[in-house]
């Protein structure tokens, strides 16, 4: 082979494998830290997957923020319409969280179905909703029209 | 009536933008030298009228003109002057317009100040900015109106401006990124007139560098602005948060910092080429595509861009005109540019060559990190968010390996070095970096132990800075006074090198160092983190402008020594009922003491979170360095001085 050929070749070898290097190198760590968004009631339903890194969310349910008297240890509720699910989480919560309003925690799910939140995050100002809780909500609210789900299934 | 005017003057702004980006360039392949001159007077033109038009919105902004649905939905009689200003661009309409203006200003300045430039090429130049002003323009006025009016049911008050905004820090924000975004599209429409007349020599490389170098400084300086504003108003600490707004922001600096290295060697060396253009082409296009994913809605869901499908529609439209059809151009005329030049391994083309893949591998993995989870809804696989993990992986090795080759670059010489010479430069750097590496991190830490993310960001820090200085000494000797015969495009690399190496070192220590406590505190009680004591004496209600507030005391001792008193405050803003975190910051070159107030608890407590952040000082000064280097390179008296002495034979001609 022509020595300028060979040299052309080598380096279209190079750039093939270094980006085929790359995009299996890229593909690999987005899978692994993809965090993909349940609703209440799909974690209620077993959908979401024990110890993993997801987050979940939905309205916070009124009257069931609970804190420790001695720590910052918190828990909560959070519902989409059908399904209720149990938030634990330590720290500072964010200034919009409040009960009645929308949340989303970012955490891992336990055996006993309670998410252990690392990071809780509220809406960011006074007329937004996130639209994971927003579509949730719907969603939710479609299949209760239809009479395809009961809540009390669910929670048993 | 001032906004009646505010619209009519973008209208005829828009008017006259359509002229100028279809007059100069039909002069420009018909030889008509009056139609082609024309390109200047219509960008000064279209300058004066979205000028007029901006500030009539800022009229109604200090006029409380409620009327303006845009004025009511981000303005309230009680806010100060300053920001009802900076409220003009807090949201979508006004900051397309002030991305409009800062458009009509840049093309204004080239029209300015490139009279030396052939006339062919300067008509193309600004018929392909006056292109890029009628779409924004165009989509102002059809799907973003800021003097849309709200009658006949105008409002007797505004909704108040979102609190997180009213700050020094969003006064400067986003007019200094819009300019750094809006200042790439003069390096695009320049590759564009280039592509278009089929001619590419070494003064297009000359003449865009200063351009390149200045949309560069000012990305800079918005985004460490961007970061620094996080860091201290959005009340927890944290400054960069591999957020899709910011990484927006970051892709066009990596492609626009790999453009102003590849336009070195394309100036220099004339190699190449059609790499720069891509690179030209790259950095605007994903200016814009910054644009429009911020400014879409579509990073907070894909179904927010489908509730409003005109803006979202327009802008994919615009993008894919203006990605699609430079890119066309590209693959037409191109290759045809390549011009063969030969250099060996140790040349600095090869440094620059490296320089270039790391910063475009690192924006592809920005892009594609940021993308995904908006391909992924589209698709239904679910809804996916990217953790900060994944860009860390890929972004801490690529800067490593970026600041090493940064070091054995400044001892490259174009074409060929010879390898003898550069190794001979290496080994005091090398050896002092991994001396200072192995042995800095264990006087660092308050337990004697040694982190590894320390040690390789001392070495990298060390390495860079003993570089340049071994380089600064072989160029000056012992005789300091040589510094002044040295050229400021060198002496901005130097700056601009020695402020990534700071910038590098607050990152890297600030990770490794930081110490965070949130903890429930009733007053009276005490609390320690990394040697300092914090004691909290209680809160106390106190009445801002626009905001009532509770207001903590707390101590900050070492040793029994008083460090600072903080008041870190929690805020209501009376208007929109917002409550906001304002943290209280105790700073120094080598440590901040951050001091934030949470919620009220039972029992007078309160939970607070106390954090010392060793060396986060130096991401943001590292980073204005960075700025000023570039700042300093584009004002090198080789482009004023070329300039010059070009004029004459053109004249002559």
């Amino acid at each position: 082979m022509h020595p300028i050929r060979k040299q052309r070749l080598q380096i279209v070898l190079l750039i093939v494998v270094a980006s085929s290097l790359a995009a299996g190198l890229i593909a690999y760590m987005l899978g692994q830290n993809a965090n993909y968004f349940f609703t209440p009631s799909q974690v209620l339903q077993g959908e979401a997957p024990v110890n993993v890194t997801i987050r979940a969310g939905g309205m916070v349910v009124q009257g069931s923020i609970e804190r420790s008297a001695d720590s910052l240890d918190v828990s909560f509720l959070v519902t989409d319409g059908l399904g209720i699910l149990k938030v634990s989480y330590s720290g500072i919560l964010p200034d919009l969280f409040a009960e009645g309003e929308a949340a989303i925690a970012t955490g891992k799910l336990g055996a006993d179905k309670v998410l252990r939140a690392s990071q809780v995050l509220a809406k960011h100002d006074e007329n937004y909703t996130p639209p994971e809780v927003a579509d949730a909500m719907n969603q939710a609210y479609k299949l209760k029209q239809q009479g395809k789900y009961s809540p009390q299934e669910a929670e048993k | 009536m001032i906004a009646e005017l505010g619209h009519f003057a973008l209208i005829i702004a828009l008017a006259m933008a359509v002229l100028q980006s279809v007059v100069p360039m039909v002069g420009s392949f018909r030889g008509y030298s009056n139609w082609m001159r024309l390109g200047s007077s219509l960008s000064i033109g279209q300058l004066l009228f979205v000028a007029i038009s901006f500030l009539c919105l800022v009229m109604a902004f200090l006029n409380d003109d409620f009327s303006l649905k845009y004025v009511s939905q981000n303005s309230n009689t009680a806010l100060p002057d300053h920001y009802k200003i900076s409220a003009v661009w807090a949201a979508h309409e006004g900051s397309l317009l002030l991305w409009a203006l800062i458009l009509a200003g840049w093309t204004a300045a080239v029209a300015l100040f490139s009279r030396s430039l052939p006339l062919v090429l300067i008509a193309r130049i600004l018929s392909v900015l006056g292109a890029i002003s009628v779409g924004f323009a165009l989509f102002l006025l059809l799907t973003s109106n800021p003097f849309e009016r709200l009658l006949p049911m105008a409002p007797m008050e505004g909704a108040d401006l979102n609190p997180l905004l009213q700050d020094i820090g969003l006064i400067i924000h986003p007019p200094m990124l819009y300019m750094g975004y809006v200042g790439f599209a003069v390096p695009f429409a320049f590759a564009i007139a280039a592509l278009i007349g089929g001619q590419f020599d070494s003064a297009w490389a000359r003449w865009s560098r200063p351009w390149i170098n200045l949309a560069w400084v000012f990305l800079t300086i918005g985004i460490t602005l961007g970061s620094w504003w996080a860091y201290y108003e959005l009340g927890w600490g944290g400054w960069w948060f591999w957020d899709p707004v910011e990484n927006a922001s970051l892709m066009p600096w990596l492609v626009g910092t790999a453009l102003m290295h590849s336009v070195s060697a394309t100036e220099k060396r004339g190699v190449f080429r059609s790499w720069t253009l891509l690179l030209a082409i790259f950095a605007f296009s994903l200016s814009l595509l910054g644009t429009f994913l911020v400014r879409s809605g579509i990073l907070t869901s894909v179904h927010a861009f489908a509730s409003d499908p005109e803006r979202g529609v327009f802008m994919l439209m615009f993008l894919a005109i203006v990605i699609g059809g430079s890119l066309m151009l590209f693959a037409l005329r191109g290759p045809a540019m390549q011009k063969v030049a030969a250099y060996s391994g140790w040349s600095r083309e090869v440094m620059l060559l490296i320089n270039n893949v790391i910063l475009v591998s690192a924006m592809t993995m920005i892009l594609i990190g940021t993308l995904y989870p908006l391909v992924a809804d589209v698709l239904e696989l679910g809804k996916i968010s990217v953790g900060p993990p994944y860009f860390n992986f890929f972004f801490v090795p690529l800067t490593f390996g970026l600041v090493v080759a940064m070091g054995i670059a400044v001892f490259t010489k174009w074409k060929s070095t010879e390898s003898r010479l550069i190794l001979s430069k290496i080994p005091v750097p090398l050896l002092l970096a991994i001396i200072c590496g192995g042995v800095f991190p264990f006087y660092l830490a308050t337990d004697y132990s040694f982190s590894i993310v320390a040690g390789l960001t001392v070495f990298m820090t060390v390495w860079l800075t003993a570089t340049i200085a071994v380089d600064l000494i072989d160029k000056v000797g012992t005789n300091i006074k040589r510094v002044a015969r040295l050229s400021y495009s060198y002496l901005g690399m130097q700056l601009a090198h020695t402020g990534l190496a700071i910038c590098v070192l607050g990152v890297g220590l600030s990770s490794a160092y930081d110490q965070t406590r949130e903890l429930r505190m009733a007053p009276g009680d005490n609390a320690e983190i990394a040697g300092y004591t914090f004691n909290f004496s209680g809160v106390n209600p106190v009445a801002g402008p626009n905001f009532t507030a509770f207001q903590a005391q707390i101590k900050v001792t070492q040793d029994r020594r008083l460090v600072a008193n903080l008041y870190p405050e929690k805020r209501h803003y009376n208007a929109g009922g917002q409550v906001m975190t304002e943290a209280a910051i105790d700073p120094s070159l080598t440590r901040d003491i951050y001091v934030s107030l949470g919620e009220p608890l039972t029992g007078g407590a309160w939970a607070l979170s106390l954090q010392v952040k060793p060396f986060v000082r130096c991401i943001w000064l590292g980073a204005i360095m960075v700025g000023l280097g570039g700042l300093l390179a584009a004002t090198d008296r080789r482009y004023r001085r070329r300039k010059k002495s070009q004029t004459k034979p053109a004249v002559a001609s």
